[in-house]
């Protein structure tokens, strides 16, 4: 028995979902159109204003947002209304120069709950379970987003923010968590403490949920926390820039994340031309807020990389899905004129026990063709001894390949040890191209 | 059966005399070789003394280094030799992956297989083959 948490909303039939976002997205270019310095001068110089919107493709006319131009309107540039509409300020942690702050207004924030609610309500939740956030609080939105989520739920909330670990597995297990929030490695680390303290948490544990976000996790990594815990694992998506967790949230299907449609308008565009993408076809998701009141965004560039997964869900929500995160754009490599993150590359790899997790792609110039190889390792007990089957792995991972990246890629089996291992970030990629410089 | 030392090795210049030294440094003393190569790739086929351990010495020293059970049949060094027992096998619906063989002095020859399965030491010696003892070819 499916449950939602806004059924009316999470199940609005298609064209009515549409004629919906089309209404709101009008609205929210004249909120940025007439309140937002950056959309003013943006949309006079492209020669467009919020009133040449008369179907939802038309947004292809308007221009991008980058986060960029959100540094550049420190503090408030951004903001759509006065100071006394506004009731809180969260800012992006800045690591990478100057902070960008994001005000949201009452409204903002009860939309973001309801995003949230949803997902708890995906995982099986309601007023009667127990949330621990385990997300730190603060100017992240992790913390306070998830609380928020559970509070509008009706949930039990917890809010033992990140840190002192065997503290939070005390709780957990004393106060009967029935869903966790937090970071995937947070998740991870929990499970293991309990399991260090002695603890089964998949069977001792009454948890039956994780939400987790804010950073990237693989489908092993997902697969390990859902299994130590013994729960069902939620992935949520969510960016600061945007709104924070519950842009996004993975339904007990699976197969990619339902974005709340009613609140927000996904496109996923070609990281170089800036051209919209085929649903289906991976490229950088592009965001347009539909009912923010405080920090509207027309167009903001996620420089994330999935794909729009458009196929009806047994969950009954027909807010479509993107796919589970790829990557960052900034990764991607243009090859014959293909757009390749390694992280498809690496998708494939996984498919093939066969193959060590280590591998290198060296990118040559033959001529004016781009040459890919692809360098991996056997897994030890592989049987290497005959070459018969060393020949026919080349022969299976390229075509996988092949028909992944739509370019053809030569494999070559090295020796252990020959691809490179950094301590930090291994180097996956080596570009002698002649004429390139990424 | 025999064990025989298998290493993976670079189609590069120096690997396999590489492999080659760090057996000879380590005391291994080599009784055959036979490359199998490819463009990119070789595969070296060794018999050695104690090959568990010249393989672990490998492994150890960053190579991919195995050791195979492979089956060495004693055949008269003479036309026909081997056809014969690959015909043996073929009849006893034997699978055989890859072969090899080198001479011993000017009467015989041994024939190296490796056949996929189990069983085919039993099947060949009621064949009437003469099987090569493991110490017959190296310190075990
Ligand atoms: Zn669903």
């Amino acid at each position: 028995m499916a449950h939602y948490y806004q059924p009316d909303i999470e199940t609005m039939p298609r064209e009515e979902l549409r004629a919906l976002q089309l209404e709101r997205m009008r609205e929210s270019m004249r909120n940025a159109y007439e309140n937002v310095g950056v959309f003013r001068e943006r949309f006079d110089a492209a020669g467009v204003t919020p009133e040449d919107l008369t179907c939802l493709e038309d947004l292809a006319r308007f221009p991008f947002v980058v986060k960029q131009d959100m540094r550049d309107a420190y503090p408030f540039g951004m903001f759509a209304r006065p100071n006394a509409e506004v009731a809180r300020i969260h800012a992006s942690s800045g690591t990478t120069g100057q902070a960008t702050v994001v005000g949201h207004t009452a409204a903002d924030l009860a939309n973001w709950a309801d995003c949230f609610a949803r997902g708890i309500a995906m995982v099986g939740g309601s007023a009667d379970s127990t949330i621990q956030v385990s997300y730190g609080y603060g100017l992240f939105t992790g913390g306070l987003g998830a609380h928020a989520g559970g509070e509008a739920m009706g949930c039990t909330v917890i809010p033992t923010s990140s840190g002192n670990t065997k503290r939070q597995v005390q709780m957990m297990r004393d106060l009967g968590t029935d869903i966790l929030a937090c970071t995937p490695s947070y998740a991870l680390l929990i499970a293991d403490t309990a399991i260090e303290l002695g603890y089964d948490p998949a069977t001792e544990f009454p948890i039956s949920a994780v939400i987790c976000g804010a950073e990237p996790a693989s489908q092993n990594m997902k697969d390990e926390i859902a299994e130590k815990l013994g729960v069902q694992y939620c992935d949520v998506y969510g960016l600061s820039e945007i709104m924070g967790p519950g842009v996004a949230m993975e339904c007990a299907e699976g197969g990619g994340i339902h974005v709340a449609e009613d609140q927000f308008y996904c496109e996923v565009v070609d990281p170089e031309t800036l051209e919209v993408l085929p649903d289906g076809q991976w490229g950088e998701l592009v965001i347009t807020t539909l009912a923010r009141e405080c920090c509207p965004l027309v167009r903001y560039r996620t420089r994330d990389v999935t794909r729009i997964v458009d196929e009806p869900c047994a969950c009954g929500r027909t807010h479509r899905k993107i796919d589970y995160l790829r990557g960052r754009t900034d990764d991607m490599l243009i090859i014959r004129g293909v757009n390749v993150f390694p992280s498809q590359i690496e998708q494939v790899i996984t498919e093939f026990p066969e193959i060590a997790a280590q591998y290198q792609i060296i990118l040559t110039s033959n001529g004016p063709l781009d040459r890919v190889e692809l360098q991996v390792e056997t897994v030890p007990d592989f049987p290497f001894d005959e070459v018969r089957k060393l020949e026919d792995l080349k022969r299976r991972l390229a075509a996988e390949l092949k028909g992944n990246l739509q370019v053809a890629v030569e494999i070559k089996i090295v020796e252990p040890k020959t691809i490179e291992r950094s301590m930090g970030k291994a180097k996956r990629v080596v570009d002698l191209r002649e004429g390139t410089n990424r | 059966m025999i064990s025989q030392l298998s290493v993976f090795l670079a189609n590069e210049r120096g690997r396999l005399a590489a492999a080659c030294r760090a057996l000879a440094d380590a005391g291994f003393n080599m009784h055959s070789l036979v490359l199998a190569d490819t463009a990119d790739f070789g595969v070296a086929r060794i018999f050695c003394d104690r090959p568990e351990e010249a393989a672990a010495l490998l492994a150890e020293a960053g190579y991919r280094a195995a050791v195979t059970p492979v089956i060495a049949v004693r055949v008269p060094n003479a036309p026909g030799g081997l056809a014969t027992l690959l015909e043996f096998c073929d009849g006893a619906g034997m699978n055989v992956e890859y072969g090899y063989c080198y001479s011993v002095g000017p009467d015989t020859a041994v024939d190296v297989l490796k056949i996929e399965g189990e069983g085919a030491e039993a099947k060949l010696a009621e064949g009437g083959f003469d099987l090569v003892e493991a110490d017959e070819i190296y310190a075990v």
